[in-house]
C-alpha cells in the first residue's frame, strides 16, 4: 500500500501531497520536509528508491517536478515507478503535454485524477481511458452546475 | 480546451447523459454569465487563480506571507458570515494556501458544510478539503460519517465515488465500524465504478479494523470472475490484504472447490494476460496489465507459502511468465521481479528457483541502476536459502561495490558479506579491503565490523587474521567501532608468541605514516596496547622476520608525541599511558624517561589521564617492588561474545559503555570474563546495566592487578554511572536501576509517586549509590584472591534472575571475601544494612494518605477518588484510581483544570496502565491566589482494547483553602 505522495518542484516547493496514512500535520511537514532535502540532495545517477524509516521510497523526476511515493516493505518499487509513470501520462492526457504551472493553477485537478486513479493508497483503475472518462464526466457536472447556477443566479430560470 | 469534450458519455447516469455540441460552448457561454453576475454582485473574493498568480508573485518570503495572511484573514471573515455562495472558492483558496505550509485547520468545518450540500462541485471540493485538513486525531472527523453515509447512498455514482475515495483515505476506526455496512453493500453494486471504490473502501477498512473482515468474506469471492479489470485487481488486493491478516482466511479461500477455487482462478487470470492478445487499453510498452499481473503474483505467493500442493499449482505458470516477459523496458523487469520474488517463497522446483536466480543475476548486468538495485535486494533476502546459487554470481556483485549509487554500494556490501565462506575469504577480503578503503564514512564502521566477523569465523590461518585485522585498522580509520578494537586485542594476546612479536612489529611499522596516529586512533590503540604488552619480544626478542628495531629512547620519543599530541584523543592517551607504564618493566635503560614522561602526567587536566599519572608514579616511588608483578603480562584471553553477536548488536552493546570495556581491557581480565559475560546473556536486557557494571568490575578484578586499581576503576565506573543517571529520563533510570537490583517494582513504584520529584532523584542517587558499592565489593574481593573472588561472581552471576531476597544474600555471599580482605569499611555487612534500610523506607511511604475522600469517577468499575489534604502553603491533592473491572486500562491519563484564581501542579502519576484490581496514584497541588472555592474539572482519558474512551467529570466540595501566605 501506498503510504503517501508527494509532488515538490525542484525548488523543494510542494505541489501536491496526497496522505494516505493519518499523521498528526507537524509530521506530516517533518516527513515532507526531511524527504524533500533528502531527494533533492541524491545525484542523478542515483537510482530511484530509498530506505526510509521501516518504509521505502520510490521518487522520479519528471522535468521540473519529483514525484516521490512511500510505499511499505513488501511492495514492489519498480511497479510504484509505473504507477507514478501513469500518474504523469493522465496528467500528460488531461492537460495536453502537461507543465508545472498546470499542477499548479490546476491542484485540485491533479488530485481528482490522483483520486481516480489510487483509493486508499491502492490502484483502482488500469485503464488509462477508463480514468479520464471518469473525470471528464464528473467536469461535466460541475460545468452543467455552473451554467445552471448563472441562469437562475440573473433570473433566466 | 480541454481533450475530454471527446467522449462517448455511457458512464454519465441517464439524467446527464447527452451529447456535447461543438457549437455550444461551455466554457465560453459560463464565462459571459461569470462576468455579468459578478459584475452585479460585489465584491466577489479573488479568485483562486488570481490568488495563486498574487502568491507567484511575491519575491519575498515576507511578502508572501503578508498576502496569505490577508487573504486568509478574509477567508476567516466570510466564514464567520456563514456565506455560502463563495465558500467553495474559499475552501478551494485555503487549499492552495494549506499546501504552502501555513495553517489551515479553521477550514475543516467549512469542508464539511460543504460535503453537506447538494451541488456536485461543492461536494467534490469538500471532500478534496477534508481529505487534506481533517486530523484523525481530531474529533471533528467523526463529524463527516454522517455525511458519507448519506452520499454513499446517493443516486449519483461520482457522489457515491467521492464519498468511498475519501473514506479510503481518511477512514478511522471509528469510521471504518460505523460504515463498514454500506461498504460491503456496494460491494455487490453492478455498476463497476462503485464495485472497485468499494473493494478498496473495504481493503481500508480491514487494515484499521481486522475483526471486520468477516463481513466482507462473501462480497469477495465473486470479485474475481469478474472480467474488468479494475474489480480484478480491486478484488485481487483485498483477499490479498485479507490473507496476510488472518491465517483462518487464507485458509478459508484455500478451502474454496470447483471453478471458485483460488489458484487455478488466479492462474487462469494470469495465463490469459499474458498469452491474450493485444489488448490496447490495459497495454503497457508491450505487457498487458502489469498492475494486475504484479498484484496476482503476490497473491499467488502467499498462497504458495509452505504449501505444496498450491506450490505444485502454480510452477507451471510462473516458468511461463519468467520466461515469456518482455525485459527490455522496466515494466516487463517490474513483473519478472515479482516473479522471482513468488518462486523464491512458494514450494517451488529447483529448476525453478536456479531460473529465477539467473533472472537476477542478469538483472544485476541491466544498464538501469533502479533494477540493479532490487536484484541485489532481493539476492540478500534469498542469499541464506540458495548460497551456491548466489554464490555465481559473485564477480557480478563484487563489480556492484564500485557503482556510484550509494544504495546499490551498501546493497552489495552486505550481500559480499552474506557470500563470505573458507573458500572465498581471501579474494573477498581483497575486494572488500579496496572498498573499505575508498568507502564514504557511514560505510566504514559496519563494514569494518564485517570484515573482522569474516575473517574470525573464516580465518586460513592466524598470521593471515593478524594482517587482515591490521589492514582493516588501517583503511577504516577512525570509523572502526570499538568492539573491533578489543577484539584485535583478543586475537593477538591469544596468538602464539612469534606471530605476536610480528604482529607488534607490523603494528610499529604503521604507526610510523605520517597522520596515523590522529586519523587512526583505533589503530594506535591496538598498538600501543601490543607495543606495552609485548614490548621486550618486540625490543628484545627473536627477530624470524628481520623488522628494523627502534631504539628504546625513538620508541620512547614516539610515545611522547602521542601523549602530548592535541589531536589523540583521551581514550588513546589512557591506553597509551597504562602501556607505557607496562614499557617501564619491559625496557632496559629508559625507565627514567618513562618515569619522567608518566609523573608529569600528575598534573594533567583531564581528570583521568591524572589519576593514572598519580598511581603510575606510585609504581615509581615507594612502591616500586610492586611495579614488575603488577604490570606483569596478562594472561590470553578469550574469545568472548564478539563472536556470538553480530556486529550489530556487538556495536550497540559497545555504545553504552565503551569507557568500561576499555579500561576492563587494559587493566586485563581472567579466563572467568567471558564465562561471566555469556551467563549474563542470557538474563533479560533489563539487567544490560548490571552486566555492564559486572563486566566491568569482573574485568577489574581478574588477574594479579592491584588493588588501588580495581578500586579507581570503581570509582570510574561510578562516574559513568552518575552521567548515565543524567543522561536519562529520572523515571526510566530509576527503573532500570530498580530493575538491576531485581527488586520487587510495585513497591518503589507507589512510593516515587508520592514522594515527588525530588524524592525521585533521591531514590535514583541511592541506587546508584547501590551500583557503586557493589562495584567496590566486588573490586576489593578480586583484588586479594582473585580465585575467591571470581568464585563469589560466578554465583552471582548465576543466581541473578531472583528476587530481592536472593539479591542480598548474593551480595553477601560476595560482600565477604572483600570484607575479610582488605576493605572492611566497604564490607558485605555495610552493604546488606544499607539495602535493607532503602527497603523499609520504601515500604513506609506507601501508605496512602488518610482524609475526607472525593469521589471523583464511578463508572464502568473505575473508581477516581480525590483525598485533599491542607498544606502549609498548598493544597495537596492525592488522586487514587482503582480498576475493579476485569479489563486492563492502558494509557491512563488524567487531565485536570481548576479556576483561574487557583494554581495547579500535577506531580507525574505512578503509571498508565491499570490491570484488573490494579491502583494508580497522582499528586496535585494547588495554590490559591484569591479566596476563592476550588473547582476541579477532571478529564480521565485511557484505552480499552484499543479503544481510546474519555470521561469527564466536575469535583467540588474541597476544604476551605487557606489564603495564600503573602
Amino acid at each position: 500500500m501506498m503510504l503517501f505522495m508527494l509532488l515538490f518542484s525542484r525548488q523543494g516547493k510542494l505541489r501536491l501531497q496526497k496522505w494516505y496514512m493519518a499523521y498528526p500535520d507537524k509530521t506530516k511537514k517533518k516527513i515532507t520536509r526531511e524527504l524533500v532535502t533528502t531527494i533533492l540532495a541524491r545525484k542523478p545517477k542515483m537510482c530511484s528508491f530509498l530506505e526510509w524509516k521501516d518504509c521505502k521510497i520510490v521518487y522520479k523526476r519528471y522535468a521540473s517536478l519529483y514525484f516521490c511515493c512511500a510505499i511499505e516493505q513488501n511492495d514492489n518499487e519498480l511497479l510504484t515507478l509505473e504507477i507514478i509513470h501513469r500518474y504523469v501520462e493522465l496528467l500528460d492526457k488531461y492537460f495536453g503535454s502537461v507543465c508545472e504551472l498546470d499542477i499548479i493553477f490546476n491542484f485540485e485537478k491533479a488530485y481528482f485524477i490522483l483520486d481516480e486513479l489510487l483509493i486508499g493508497g491502492e490502484i483502482q483503475e488500469t485503464s488509462k481511458k477508463n480514468v479520464l472518462k471518469a473525470i471528464a464526466s464528473q467536469d461535466l457536472l460541475q460545468e452543467d452546475e455552473a451554467v445552471e447556477g448563472t441562469l437562475r443566479d440573473i433570473g433566466l430560470l | 480546451m480541454y481533450p475530454y469534450y471527446e467522449q462517448d458519455w455511457s458512464v454519465l447516469p441517464p439524467e446527464n447523459n447527452r451529447r456535447f455540441n461543438p457549437a455550444f460552448n461551455m466554457a465560453t457561454i459560463r464565462q459571459a454569465f461569470t462576468e455579468a453576475v459578478e459584475r452585479v454582485r460585489m465584491p466577489t473574493p479573488t479568485r483562486l487563480r488570481d490568488l495563486i498568480r498574487q502568491i507567484r508573485a511575491a519575491r519575498t518570503a515576507a511578502e508572501e506571507r503578508a498576502v496569505v495572511n490577508k487573504e486568509c484573514a478574509y477567508i476567516r471573515s466570510t466564514f464567520r458570515e456563514e456565506d455560502s455562495v463563495w465558500r467553495c472558492r474559499n475552501i478551494a483558496k485555503l487549499l492552495y494556501i494549506h499546501m504552502l505550509g501555513y495553517p489551515a485547520h479553521f477550514g475543516q468545518l467549512e469542508c464539511l458544510k460543504l460535503t453537506a450540500s447538494t451541488r456536485f462541485t461543492d461536494k467534490r471540493i469538500g471532500y478534496l478539503g477534508a481529505m487534506l485538513l481533517l486530523d484523525e486525531r481530531q474529533d471533528v472527523h467523526l463529524l463527516i460519517t454522517n455525511c458519507l453515509k448519506n452520499d454513499l447512498n446517493s443516486s449519483t455514482q461520482f457522489v457515491v465515488g467521492l464519498a468511498l475515495c475519501t473514506l479510503g483515505a481518511i477512514a478511522s476506526p471509528e469510521m471504518a465500524r460505523d460504515l463498514a455496512s454500506e461498504v460491503e453493500r456496494l460491494m455487490k453494486s453492478p455498476n463497476t465504478y462503485i464495485r472497485k471504490k468499494a473493494t478498496l473502501c473495504a481493503f481500508r477498512v480491514i487494515r484499521r479494523v481486522p475483526e471486520l473482515m468477516e463481513i466482507f468474506l462473501p462480497a469477495t469471492r465473486s470479485l474475481l470472475s469478474e472480467k474488468n479489470h479494475g474489480i480484478l485487481i480491486t478484488g485481487v488486493t483485498l483477499i490479498t490484504e485479507m490473507c496476510e491478516n488472518s491465517s483462518d482466511t487464507l485458509m478459508h479461500f484455500k478451502k474454496d472447490s470447483g471453478n471458485r477455487e483460488i489458484v487455478p482462478n488466479l492462474v487462469r487470470i494470469l495465463k490469459s494476460l499474458i498469452l491474450g492478445g493485444y489488448s490496447p487499453e490495459h497495454d503497457v510498452s508491450g505487457v498487458s496489465d502489469p498492475f494486475l499481473q504484479v498484484k496476482i503474483l503476490r497473491l499467488l505467493r502467499i498462497l504458495g507459502h509452505n504449501d505444496p500442493d498450491a506450490s505444485e499449482a502454480m510452477n507451471d505458470i510462473l516458468a511461463q511468465v519468467a520466461t515469456n516477459t518482455e525485459t527490455s523496458k522496466n515494466v516487463g523487469n517490474t513483473i519478472l521481479y515479482e516473479t522471482v520474488l513468488s518462486i523464491m517463497d512458494i514450494r517451488s522446483e529447483g529448476g525453478l528457483r536456479v531460473l529465477a536466480v539467473n533472472i537476477l543475476g542478469r538483472f544485476l548486468l541491466n544498464s538501469d541502476k533502479n533494477i540493479r538495485y532490487v536484484a541485489l535486494n532481493t539476492l540478500l533476502r534469498t542469499v541464506h536459502a540458495d548460497t551456491s546459487a548466489v554464490q555465481r554470481h559473485r564477480t557480478t556483485i563484487l563489480e556492484c561495490l564500485k557503482d556510484p549509487d550509494v544504495s546499490i554500494r551498501r546493497r552489495a556490501m552486505e550481500l559480499s558479506f552474506a557470500l563470505i565462506n573458507a573458500q572465498n575469504i581471501r579474494t573477498m577480503t581483497k575486494e572488500l579491503l579496496l572498498f573499505l578503503e575508498k568507502a564514504d564514512a557511514e560505510f566504514k564502521a559496519q563494514c569494518s565490523s564485517g570484515m573482522i566477523l569474516a575473517a574470525e569465523r573464516y580465518s586460513p590461518n592466524s598470521r593471515w587474521h593478524l594482517d587482515t585485522q591490521l589492514s582493516v585498522l588501517i583503511a577504516a580509520g577512525n570509523y572502526v567501532r570499538d568492539d573491533v578494537v578489543s577484539s584485535t586485542i583478543q586475537l593477538v594476546s591469544s596468538s602464539p608468541v612469534p606471530e605476536q612479536t610480528y604482529i607488534t612489529n607490523r603494528f610499529w611499522e604503521s604507526l610510523q605514516v605520517a597522520n596515523h596516529c590522529e586519523d587512526k586512533q583505533p589503530l594506535l590503540q591496538v598498538a600501543v596496547w601490543a607495543i606495552g604488552e609485548y614490548g621486550d619480544l618486540f625490543m628484545y626478542g627473536a627477530n624470524e622476520d628481520e623488522f628494523e628495531r627502534p631504539t628504546e629512547s625513538d620508541l620512547i620519543a614516539v610515545y611522547h608525541k602521542f601523549l602530548t599530541s592535541a589531536q589523540v584523543s583521551t581514550t588513546s592517551k589512557q591506553y597509551a599511558l597504562v602501556s607505557l607504564a607496562k614499557l617501564s618493566t619491559r625496557l632496559q635503560q629508559c625507565v627514567e624517561e618513562i618515569q619522567a614522561l608518566i609523573t608529569s602526567f600528575g598534573s594533567h587536566l583531564n581528570v583521568d589521564l591524572q589519576q593514572r599519572g598519580v598511581e603510575f608514579t606510585q609504581l615509581f616511588g615507594s612502591y616500586k617492588h610492586l611495579r614488575p608483578p603488577l604490570l606483569e603480562k596478562m594472561p590470553a584471553m578469550q574469545i568472548s561474545r564478539i563472536s556470538s553477536q553480530n556486529g550489530e548488536s556487538g556495536g550497540s552493546f559497545d555504545d553504552n559503555s565503551p569507557d568500561v570495556i576499555e579500561n576492563g581491557i587494559e587493566i586485563g581480565g581472567s579466563g572467568a570474563h567471558p564465562l561471566i559475560e555469556s551467563n549474563m546473556n542470557t538474563m533479560g536486557d533489563n539487567t544490560n546495566i548490571l552486566l555492564d557494571l559486572l563486566g566491568s568490575t569482573d574485568l577489574s578484578a581478574g588477574g594479579p592487578s592491584d588493588l588501588a586499581m580495581a578500586t579507581d576503576l570503581s570509582n570510574a565506573v561510578h562516574k559513568k554511572n552518575t552521567r548515565n543517571a543524567n543522561n536519562e529520563t529520572p523515571s526510566t533510570n530509576n527503573q532500570d536501576l530498580l530493575d538491576l537490583l531485581d527488586l520487587d517494582m510495585s513497591t518503589p513504584s507507589t512510593t516515587t509517586s508520592v514522594m515527588g520529584t525530588t524524592d525521585l532523584g533521591n531514590v535514583n542517587n541511592m541506587m546508584n549509590l547501590r551500583g557503586i558499592d557493589l562495584n567496590m565489593g566486588f573490586g576489593g574481593g578480586g583484588g586479594v584472591g582473585s580465585g575467591v573472588g571470581l568464585g563469589a561472581i560466578d554465583a552471582m552471576a548465576s543466581s541473578i534472575p531472583t528476587n530481592g531476597n536472593d539479591l542480598a544474600s548474593m551480595l553477601g555471599g560476595l560482600g565477604a571475601p572483600a570484607n575479610n580482605a582488605v576493605l572492611p569499611s566497604l564490607g558485605g555487612d555495610n552493604l546488606l544494612g544499607e539495602l535493607n534500610a532503602t527497603t523499609t523506607t520504601t515500604n513506609n511511604v506507601t501508605v496512602p494518605p488518610q482524609g475526607p475522600k472525593l469521589t471523583a469517577l464511578d463508572k464502568n468499575g473505575l473508581l477516581v477518588q480525590l483525598v485533599p489534604l491542607r498544606g502549609s502553603d498548598c493544597m495537596k491533592i492525592f488522586m487514587t484510581t482503582t480498576n475493579s473491572s476485569d479489563n486492563t486500562l492502558e494509557q491512563y491519563l488524567l487531565k485536570a483544570a481548576v479556576q483561574k484564581s487557583f494554581e495547579l501542579q500535577m506531580l507525574p502519576p505512578s503509571g498508565s496502565v491499570l490491570p484488573p484490581g490494579g491502583v494508580i496514584t497522582q499528586e496535585m497541588r494547588v495554590v490559591a491566589t484569591s479566596n476563592a472555592v476550588l473547582r476541579m474539572r477532571l478529564r480521565i482519558q485511557y484505552t480499552l482494547d484499543g479503544q481510546q474512551l474519555v470521561e469527564q467529570t466536575e469535583v467540588s466540595g474541597f476544604p476551605d483553602q487557606q489564603p495564600p501566605i503573602e
